[in-house]
């Protein structure tokens, strides 16, 4: 691919450009298994047209080549969508979509580096993904809150019966979403920032 | 492949590694210069004609803030290149860096109280 002459770069839309005042930005990572809804969420509640962008990967061959005795390397560029809140006039929030599974993980050092917490999106109808993904979180000591976003036909579990499954502590809160919804995809946000402020709140009394 | 196989994730329009190199040097890091995701950049001074067109690119985008990442979606340049090229930038003070609140003051009740207004009124 052609880079872009720099005529040919088509900034924000003149709704989307941000005033000079804004000083500080944070972020927050959806993060879920392929066909979750991290985009719809993301572009649900977000202020902006979704934007994507891409990092690439490089990965070592299976195997060795015959001809060479070099270890193939494929290089694979993955997307991450993303888009934007106002907050107020000094303050936006980012958040970034990004793929569960273990083999994207290496886009979590940039991503989770400083962001206030992270959402994990969870399909009933495939518990595995969550597992992996929460308990990385766990690891890295993001705090994050379960979202379940109910799909036709998937199966409905009490609450309690998930964080068992997902084996979550009493704390971490989980709550029901339809990302295509804006107001739930909001709320969703807000579990999240209430649930940080509880940590927060914790954190100054210790 | 069936249904929920697909990767939608993976784009084969890759940025040609041999502009990669030129734009870069063959550098790979950012130096000192810690940028994030949601690093605000603005740009200082107009382009220069004798700049690379990604930087005068860059610089044209940034007359208001931008965060790296819309940057990078902008430009249709890859995160890790746009950090390279701001890097320079930032060195020759051609853009100014906005940096994300430190990880030290997170969490932050105030900080998350301002978020839960904003997102209150959307
Ligand atoms: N019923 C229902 N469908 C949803 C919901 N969220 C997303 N979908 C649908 O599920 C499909 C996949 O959603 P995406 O937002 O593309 O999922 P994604 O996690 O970004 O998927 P990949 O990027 O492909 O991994 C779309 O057809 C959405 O319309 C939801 O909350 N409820
Ligand atoms: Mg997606």
């Amino acid at each position: 691919m052609d880079f872009k002459s720099s005529d040919a770069v088509v900034g924000p839309r003149s709704e989307d450009i941000l005033p000079s005042s804004v000083s500080t930005a944070v972020k927050v990572v959806i993060v879920g298994g392929f066909g979750v809804g991290k985009t719809t969420l993301v572009g649900s509640v977000s202020e902006i047209r979704p934007l994507t962008t891409e990092e690439t990967m490089t990965q070592a061959g299976v195997g060795v080549d015959d001809n060479t005795g070099v270890e193939r390397k494929s290089e694979t560029t993955v997307a991450m969508d993303f888009g934007r809140i106002s907050i107020n006039d000094e303050l936006v929030l980012y958040l970034f979509g990004t793929p569960g599974q273990q083999r994207f993980w290496f886009l979590w050092n940039g991503l989770f580096e400083g962001a206030l917490g992270a959402v994990v999106l969870v399909d009933t109808r495939r518990l595995e993904v969550s597992f992996d993904v929460i308990g990385r979180l766990e690891e890295r000591g993001v705090p994050f809150v379960v979202a379940i976003n109910t799909f036709a036909g998937a199966p409905g579990y009490p609450v309690e019966e998930l964080r068992a499954a997902l084996d979550l502590p009493d704390n971490v809160p989980i709550v029901d979403c339809d990302a295509r919804k804006r107001d739930s995809s909001r709320d969703v946000l807000m579990a999240l920032m209430r649930y940080l402020y509880s940590l927060a709140v914790k954190t100054e009394a210790s | 492949m069936s249904e929920g196989d697909h990767e939608p994730g993976v784009d084969e329009n890759e940025y040609d590694p041999g502009r990669m190199y030129v734009v870069t040097g063959g550098r790979t890091g950012t130096g000192k210069a810690a940028l994030d995701l949601v690093t605000l950049i603005v740009a200082t001074s107009e382009p220069q004609p004798t700049i690379q067109p990604e930087a005068a690119g860059i610089l044209r985008l940034c007359e208001s803030p931008l965060s790296v990442a819309e940057i990078s979606a902008y430009t249709d340049l890859p995160i890790s290149l746009v950090m390279v090229i701001l890097a320079d930038l930032l060195k020759d003070e051609h853009v100014e860096a906005r940096a994300p609140v430190p990880k030290a003051l997170l969490p932050e009740r105030a900080l998350i109280e301002a978020v839960m207004h904003g997102l209150q009124k959307l």
